[in-house]
């Protein structure tokens, strides 16, 4: 059985049938063609898929797609305004916190989350935000500091 | 960090413009903008889903498999075994002339580990592949399984892999890898002190944040187009057209972007069964381990178990090194045999001794095969080594730094496996970590170098007989094939 879903897809309306027991992951990635969020291990525990869901980070593939009616949700497609990067995208740049790329989508939402709630994050404010984002190539500390950067260097709250 | 550019001013140029300078990545942009295309961010039209059918068993024959049930599932367009697949069994090194076929793409007789893939099945949906496999009946015969190197190599022991006849790779014309040099059982009658020691590592598996998985695309050039997040990407286009029995020009891989690797993605493991399926079917196909896939049937580091026999004398000169090696390879070769030489290669590590002996073995077990992972073979030798050294030091009541610096090669000094030293750096590094870890050094160590003769051990060994080649001594050309391919240095 199909269900139709209307919610806001960084800050546009999208409307899109979902199966029952379909998820938000799958809905963004096959449907909508949104593959920022990425399928790491489809069992909640890498944090690749993380999104915002009005404005709280959530595991995309845990999420049942028709709960997300009504709902804004934020991905990496949303972070930039043409050229004018989110200061999280430019400060993981500048601090090496990409490598392999795979968790980075995951790990700025999870860190856009944070740094909309608190602009002045201590560092373990920080780790607390991302211990549900599993990286295999930096060992963190670049992640930590870009985070650390970003916060720094002034995040406006965006609406 | 800090460039120390006073120790070997006079061996290098000093006009570095990249190293010790942040540059940004290439794709940093692509990946903080999620532009990047890993190969599973593609959806193409009428693309087919291919999912495997996997042994339950460490080891068991297999005695029928029945399909019916699931030939008869809506949505599924094929099913494919082993007999479907031209060049069925195959060893990834047979592209350089080491080792035999003693591994199939898909099981047909006997499977050997827990996660060895029987059956592919394609589908129009992923869950239609996955309800198709979970209706596939496979018969079993459960055999008795060995999962431990030194059981595996005794008398009565299950035969894994019957292409080899014995649970261990073919060297030449013995079950092992071997190092020659002086005459360590003298050495030991002469030592001081003599320890054997035992070292296990663990089978890591290397848990990419990206599994395994490929899409393959019939072109209109009557190629098939792989996008994949293989580490290899000619290695695995190879390693494909040789287990399909097609020209490599009718394969085109496009790669690049990897989801975290680390060694675990050069096995090749879902290319050639993904581009058959789009062979039969015609139609795109895309084959995706699972989370769980990737952790049982991924294959992990090897695990290595490597017993050290060391000589040393009061002074702390190590006069002779034994080391047996085994690495655990799992049911199939894959890169085990390099592994193994790469192990043997390194004894007795950084160090002058002018006795070793080394036996290095690589064993078949019904665990999951395993491959490269960072330095694998050496990893696990230096683990066993290092930590070695911290023993023999505790022992003759010397600075473990110290103790290191006093048997360090130098430059022209003579490597078991007959190769001078050069560009020998190691008491440099042990000096500036000593500094670094503000442990004092007595002034007799600091003015020693890795220059040749600089300061100290080898020439004043005592009385053992010379090095001089032994009847038994290898250079083998297998290893020396595996150190060409793979683009090692031996140093």
């Amino acid at each position: 059985m199909q269900t139709p879903v209307q919610f806001r897809l960084n800050d546009e309306e999208r409307a899109e049938f979902v199966d029952s027991g379909a998820r938000l992951l799958g809905l963004l990635r096959d449907k909508v063609g949104v593959t920022s969020p990425k399928s790491g291990c489809q069992q909640g525990t890498c944090g690749c898929c993380t999104v915002l869901i009005d404005g709280a980070p959530y595991l995309s593939c845990l999420v049942l797609a028709e709960t997300c009616a009504g709902k804004s949700i934020e991905t990496v497609e949303g972070l930039a305004k043409g050229t004018a990067y989110h200061p999280l995208q430019l400060a993981f740049m500048e601090h090496f916190a990409a490598q392999c790329g795979y968790c980075t989508s995951g790990m700025l939402m999870a860190a856009k989350a944070l740094l909309d709630r608190n602009a002045n994050p201590t560092r373990a404010d920080v780790i607390d935000a991302i211990c549900g984002n599993v990286c295999r190539c930096t060992g963190y500390q670049p992640i930590i500091e870009a985070i650390l950067a970003a916060a720094k260097r002034g995040v406006a709250r965006t609406a | 960090m800090r460039i120390r550019k006073e120790l070997f001013a006079d061996e290098r140029r000093d006009d570095f413009r990249e190293v010790g300078v942040g540059r940004q990545r290439a794709d940093a942009l692509g990946h903080v903008t999620a532009r990047s295309q890993y190969y599973d961010d593609r959806r193409i039209a009428g693309m087919l889903h291919m999912k495997l059918v996997r042994s339950p068993h460490h080891h068991a024959r297999i005695r029928a498999i029945d399909m019916s049930a699931a030939e008869r599932l809506p949505g599924v367009k094929r099913i494919i075994t082993a007999k479907d697949v031209p060049n069925n069994l195959y060893t990834v090194l047979a592209l350089i002339n080491v080792g035999i076929p003693d591994e199939p793409a898909l099981a047909f007789d006997k499977v050997r580990y827990k996660g060895e893939p029987i059956v592919a099945v394609v589908a129009d949906s992923e869950r239609a592949a996955c309800e198709a496999v979970a209706r596939v009946r496979v018969d079993y015969d459960p055999l008795a399984a060995v999962f431990d190197v030194e059981d595996a190599l005794k008398s009565g022991a299950p035969l894994v892999n019957e292409y080899h006849g014995r649970n261990t790779f073919n060297y030449e014309g013995r079950d092992h890898q071997r190092v020659r040099f002086g005459d360590v059982e003298r050495a030991f009658a002469q030592a001081d002190h003599v320890i054997e020691e035992r070292y296990q590592m663990s089978p890591i598996e290397h848990a990419p944040t990206e599994p395994q998985g490929c899409i393959a695309v019939p072109a209109d050039d009557h190629r098939i187009t792989c996008y994949t997040n293989t580490q290899a990407l000619f290695f695995s286009l190879d390693v494909t057209a040789m287990i399909l029995k097609v020209s490599p020009d009718k394969l085109h891989f496009i790669g690049g972007t990897v989801g975290g690797g680390f060694g675990g993605k050069v096995d090749t493991l879902v290319e050639p069964l993904c581009i058959l399926g789009a062979m039969l079917t015609n139609r795109p196909v895309r084959l995706a381990f699972s989370r769980e896939e990737e952790m049982q049937a991924g294959p992990p580091r090897g695990a290595e178990r490597i017993f050290i026999k060391d000589g040393v004398m009061k002074d702390g000169r190590i006069v002779a090194r034994y080391m047996r090696i085994y690495e655990d390879s799992g049911a199939y070769s894959r890169l085990s045999p390099y592994g193994a030489v790469k192990a043997a290669a390194h004894c007795p590590g950084p160090y002058s001794i002018p006795n070793v002996f080394c036996d290095a073995y690589c064993v078949y077990t019904n665990r999951t095969p395993s491959t490269a992972m960072r330095g694998f073979g050496v990893t696990a030798s230096d683990f066993a080594i290092e930590v070695q050294m911290d023993k023999l030091a505790r022992l003759v009541g010397m600075n473990p730094f110290e103790f290191r610096i006093l048997n360090a090669y130098r430059d022209g000094d003579t490597k078991a496996h007959r190769k001078k030293t050069e560009g020998a750096a190691l008491i440099e590094c042990v000096l500036a970590a000593a500094d670094l870890a503000n442990v004092p050094i007595a002034d007799s160590y600091r003015t020693m170098s890795s220059r040749q003769g600089g300061g100290a051990a080898p020439g004043a060994m005592p009385a053992t007989p010379p090095a001089r080649p032994q009847p038994g001594v290898q250079r083998p050309a297998a290893g020396d094939r595996l150190a060409s391919i793979f683009g090692e240095r031996r140093r």
